[in-house]
């Protein structure tokens, strides 16, 4: 017996959540490359494009509502969907946070640069890495490597508490960088953010193939 | 209730009586259709006041292990059992129980209605009172009444006890039977199949009478239909078919347990739709 119909479903959403997926990273990579290279006008597309993933999350949701009404999903298929609907909100979460990196861009505006960033990058993508890596392991249904992706958000931490002393050393020593640093230290935040939200994808997928809720690293922040 | 010997032999030593086994236990149950093994090895416990579901593809044995809980089974030439079946502590199967006793506390409800053709619906409730015992008239009308209420068709009937059972639709005929098997009141209800000819809305008010008469009676159900199991069941048991054709019982476990994380890939690939 197969049921070739539920499996054709799942695997759409299963496609559909990894184009989610690629499109919030493209999002933290430009968010952070439109800061960095001061190019406003990528940063007006971040925002704009951030429409197109809340559009996708509402897809989403709608095609699995779709499936439980009409397959009567159980089991590994039942925890997929859940799944699903938890990563989708963690992904468009994630999309937002970069969104909020373009605004802050924007707001920042034609500032002269506080410093090089090269941190602020270093974040963007050990963030994106952890992302790809939890989708990856939602793919393989790996928890090896859901759990990998949860211990490697201590980095993330790492660079974040770099970061936010390097801006308090800036604005103790000059007060009127105050503006400047706390919108770079929003920045980061969001990051962290970002990483944190792919443990999370991760401990869904350890739901996915052991169907025991975990939380399988406490983040810092 | 069952009225067995209080001493069972061969029922395990000092674990026959105590409060905690309250409810059905099978032990090592064996069962045969002649030299076709239908059952092997079945250990399980069914809680009391609690409804157990059976689900597994057809021959898996649920009907026949169900039908071993009140001596169904035997009635059939060249069938035979080993093992034990403990009501409530005391073994079903030991020296001297009478079977007829036997099934007056564990009543059956089977796939299609089968109502008595030639009885009213009066009648058919109080068929096994007017067998067992000889009550009097008014109150044998209060058992009726009581177990049609319970049965929840007391409304839809009760202006015409006397026609025909027969004249009812396929639900209330099923609903009367289940009010024929709680009339004698029973401790256990078999159920087999019971929701299998009749359309939604009839199985809706079926399952709706199951999660009723859980708080006073232990349910089996045997059911093709897992969402039904998923719904009306607190413990659900997987059963399949081995080689040799004899069903076994592959996972036993709560059925929010079963319908979400089932530990064996086998109950898995059934319930999720990808078996054989």
């Amino acid at each position: 017996m197969a049921r070739t119909e539920l499996d054709l479903k799942l695997k759409g959403l299963m496609d559909d959540v990894l184009l989610m997926g690629s499109l919030v990273e493209k999002a933290v990579e430009k968010s952070v490359d439109a800061l960095k290279r001061r190019d406003l006008e990528l940063s007006r597309k971040v925002v704009e494009e951030d429409n197109i993933i809340d559009r996708m999350r509402q897809e989403i949701e709608e095609k699995s509502i779709q499936v439980i009404a009409t397959q009567e999903p159980v089991a590994r298929d039942l925890r997929f969907i859940v799944a699903v609907l938890n990563i989708i909100v963690d992904l468009e979460r994630m999309a937002d946070h970069a969104e909020g990196n373009a605004k802050i861009s924007l707001m920042m505006g034609d500032q002269p640069p506080l410093k090089p960033l090269i941190d602020i990058p270093r974040m963007a993508a050990k963030a994106n890495e952890m992302l790809k890596n939890s989708l990856n392991a939602l793919v393989a249904r790996d928890v090896g490597a859901a759990r990998k992706v949860c211990a490697d958000d201590d980095e993330i931490d790492a660079l974040y508490d770099q970061v936010y002393r390097e801006l308090l050393t800036f604005m103790l020593k000059d007060p009127t960088t105050i503006d400047r640093a706390t919108h770079l230290l929003w920045v980061a935040h969001n990051l962290e953010r970002v990483g944190d939200r792919a443990t999370n994808i991760a401990e869904r997928v350890v739901f996915l193939v052991t169907g025991k809720m975990t939380e399988c690293g406490i983040s810092k922040y | 209730m069952l009225k067995l010997p209080s001493t069972v032999p061969g029922a395990g030593a000092g674990n026959s009586m105590e409060a905690s086994h309250r409810g059905i236990r099978v032990q090592d149950l064996n069962a045969w259709y002649g030299r076709l093994q239908a059952l092997r090895s079945i250990n399980m416990m069914m809680e009391p006041k609690l409804v157990t579901a059976m689900i597994g593809p057809s021959g898996c044995g649920k009907s026949t292990l169900i039908r071993c809980i009140n001596r169904l089974h035997e009635v059939v030439p060249g069938a035979r059992v080993t093992g034990s079946v403990l009501l409530d502590g005391v073994d079903i199967y030991a020296p001297g129980t009478d079977p007829v006793e036997l099934r007056r506390s564990v009543g059956m409800v089977f796939q299609r209605p089968n109502p008595f053709p030639t009885m009213s619906i009066f009648d058919n409730v109080a068929a096994g009172l007017k067998l067992n015992s000889r009550m009097p008239r008014a109150k044998l009308s209060d058992v009726v009444e009581r177990s049609l209420r319970q049965a929840a068709l007391w409304d839809e009937v009760k202006d015409k006890l006397n026609q025909p059972g027969t004249a009812l639709s396929g639900g209330q005929q099923q609903r009367l039977c289940i009010a024929r098997a709680l009339a004698v009141e029973p401790a256990v209800l078999l159920m087999d199949e019971p929701c299998s000819a009749l359309d939604p809305v009839a199985t809706m008010k079926i399952e709706e009478l199951v999660r009723e008469l859980r708080e006073k009676y232990t349910i089996v159900i045997v059911t093709h239909n897992m969402q039904q199991a998923a719904r009306v069941s607190d413990f659900t048991g997987f059963m399949l078919m081995a080689a040799d054709r004899a069903g076994e019982l592959v996972e036993f476990g709560r059925t929010g347990e079963i319908f979400t994380n089932p530990r064996d890939k086998r109950t898995e690939d059934y319930i999720t739709g990808r078996f054989g």
